[in-house]
């Protein structure tokens, strides 16, 4: 299941654009694949990220993933509240589950992104 | 038989199958590594490698008296260690691949780490790590991990053995490591004041220090901590039973050598690394980690835990590539902590450090023999300043049936007459008396 106006990258992350502010966030995809989530290292406040850079880790039981940055820019704000409960990652991936806000510096470098469709398409030839 | 079970006919039979010479199968790999010969003896039946072992044996001098320490220290095991440890449940048990199947083995590492965390006042240990040295490393390495920063400062107090380490395994490594030279025998504060900016990730300090002295950091861990640096304390464990912990210093990371805790002194081990934390920077740590949790009928049980730090599932972003550990050594430790008990600890820490002092005393009434740092604490060791150089003197009392210290010279600058005497609860009035004797016939 993904979300309207949301953009995708093949890595299962998504980013919502507001101006210049970018959300990101992993996919229901990719939480279900990892399964219960028990860790998310979260990036530091003021961390700059290119385009498919690290930019946090998620940890479920048996296994560990980098998430990647789906855009360029410069980080803002974190999700602090997954310190305490990763698994709102699990439950609500697109809204209370965000990882990072992140401040655009390169208006461009969510262009190859995916939309919606696209990304749903995506996920069903997998 | 030899490792690779097929036979020359065998191996012709395949190459010919495939249309290959043996050289085809590693032209990969450029020549200059290939096929040097070894230049080994042809093998010997068991009987003469019995002799020809014992003869290399019979070189060492053995039962020589032992006032050595430096980081490995000569203490009394008694037999009920060797005992429990040597049990075949015990003794022939790897680290499992299907861990939770093994639950003694998880239940003996989970206690050792409670005690490894009583002992140095932390709040987490992991389940062992190679050695003093490696553990110290690995503690440099999470400190860089956890702050993002690469720059760390060492004292010269800190045990030798352990900054050769640090020094051949960041030879290759982007980090900033700064040496700085200790005061009078204890950290040199100013230098170390001075050094701590927002680039240092840690600063590595040992107590009791290399030269027997006792510190007390917690200046230094507040300094570190201003700065968003971490304090990493290496420390000997038999010390803690009288001594204020790293712990309650404000130590970030506590490490150190474990074989003072029931093993053996042996020439390359095995020895046993351990090392404690804080709760908050837990999955930072390296190594394996047992945590007490309940099964699904509410038992007591143990499992590896926060397994994906380790390499198996984070592979190159793995803490650490330790992910076995020293569990013999770690159940040796244990078992040696329970038959002490606390206050048997406290006892044995307490004797050690009675003992040096009257050592020191007879020592330094010897006409010639200085102590080299004046008006310092120290717990079991302490520094002598000789009239001659200390090696040599050193090799005289070898003849006479005394390991009778460390020459400092090996590692300071400076220290040519100076020896590092040690004294543990094993040592007796009457040896302690004879090395005296012993040391000022041969000035």
């Amino acid at each position: 299941m993904a979300v309207k106006g949301l953009l995708y990258t093949k890595d299962h992350e998504w980013v919502g654009i507001e101006g210049v502010a970018a959300t990101v966030g992993i996919t229901d995809y990719a939480q279900e694949q990892l399964g219960e989530l028990v860790f998310v290292e979260l990036p530091v406040i003021g961390k700059e990220v290119s385009a498919h850079d690290e930019i946090a880790i998620v940890e479920s039981s048996k296994a560990a993933s980098d998430v990647y940055s789906p855009v360029t820019g410069k980080v803002i704000e974190v999700n602090q509240e997954l310190e305490s409960r990763p698994e709102l990652i699990n439950e609500d991936c697109y809204k209370s589950g965000w990882i990072a806000k992140l401040q655009l510096t390169d208006p461009k470098s969510h262009e190859d992104l995916m939309d919606t469709e696209q990304y749903e398409q995506y996920v069903a030839g997998l | 038989m030899p490792f690779i079970s097929n036979t020359t006919e065998q191996q012709k039979e395949m190459l010919a199958e495939i249309g290959l010479g043996m050289d085809d199968l590693f032209s990969d790999i450029p020549s200059e590594f290939l096929d040097k010969p070894m230049n080994l003896p042809d093998g010997i039946n068991e009987q003469n490698v019995r002799n020809k072992l014992a003869e290399l044996a019979d070189k060492n001098s053995i039962n020589l008296t032992c006032f050595l320490g430096g980081g490995f220290y000569d203490h009394f095991i008694p037999a009920a260690v060797y005992s429990v440890v040597s049990r075949s449940e015990f003794y022939t048990a790897y680290t499992p691949y299907q861990p939770e199947l093994s639950q003694g083995t998880l239940q003996a590492i989970y206690e050792y780490q409670s005690a490894i965390c009583r002992l140095t006042g932390m709040e987490v240990a992991n389940a062992s790590l190679y050695d003093g040295g490696t553990a110290m490393y690995e503690a440099m390495m999470m400190a860089l991990r956890i702050t993002g920063r690469n720059k760390v400062i060492i004292d010269d107090s800190v045990n030798p053995i352990n900054r050769v380490m640090i020094d051949s395994y960041t030879q290759n490594l982007q980090i900033d490591l700064e040496e700085t030279h200790c005061a009078d025998g204890l950290a040199n504060r100013k230098r170390i004041f001075r050094k701590i900016d927002d680039k240092t990730a840690a600063v590595i300090l040992q107590n009791p220090n290399f030269f027997g002295c006792i510190d007390d950091f917690s200046d230094i861990a507040e300094a570190a901590h201003k700065k968003g640096a971490l304090l990493i304390v290496s420390c000997y464990p038999i010390s803690m039973g009288i001594l204020k912990t790293p712990g309650e210093m404000g130590a970030d990371i506590v490490t150190g050598e474990g074989q003072s805790l029931g093993m053996p002194m042996s020439f390359g081990g095995p020895y046993l690394g351990f090392m404690a934390s804080r709760m908050k920077y837990v999955r930072k740590m390296p190594g394996r980690i047992v945590g007490q949790t309940t099964d699904r009928m509410d038992r007591q049980s143990y499992v590896l835990t926060l397994q994906a730090r380790e390499q198996h599932i984070r592979r190159d972003k793995a803490t650490s590539n330790i992910c076995s550990n020293e569990a013999l050594c770690a159940l040796t430790a244990l078992v040696y902590l329970s038959l002490l008990g606390k206050q048997g600890l406290r006892e044995t820490a307490q004797i050690c450090a009675d003992k040096a002092s009257y050592a020191y005393k007879r020592l330094t009434a010897i006409p010639g023999v200085e102590p080299h740092f004046k008006a310092r604490w120290f717990f079991n060791e302490f520094v002598l300043d000789l009239p001659c150089e200390a090696a040599d003197v050193i090799a005289k009392l070898i003849e006479k049936g005394f390991a009778a210290g460390f020459p400092l010279s090996r590692y300071y600058e400076k220290m040519e007459n100076s020896i590092l005497i040690c004294v543990t609860e094993k040592r007796t009035k009457q040896q302690i008396g004879m090395l005296a004797e012993a040391l000022e016939s041969v000035l």
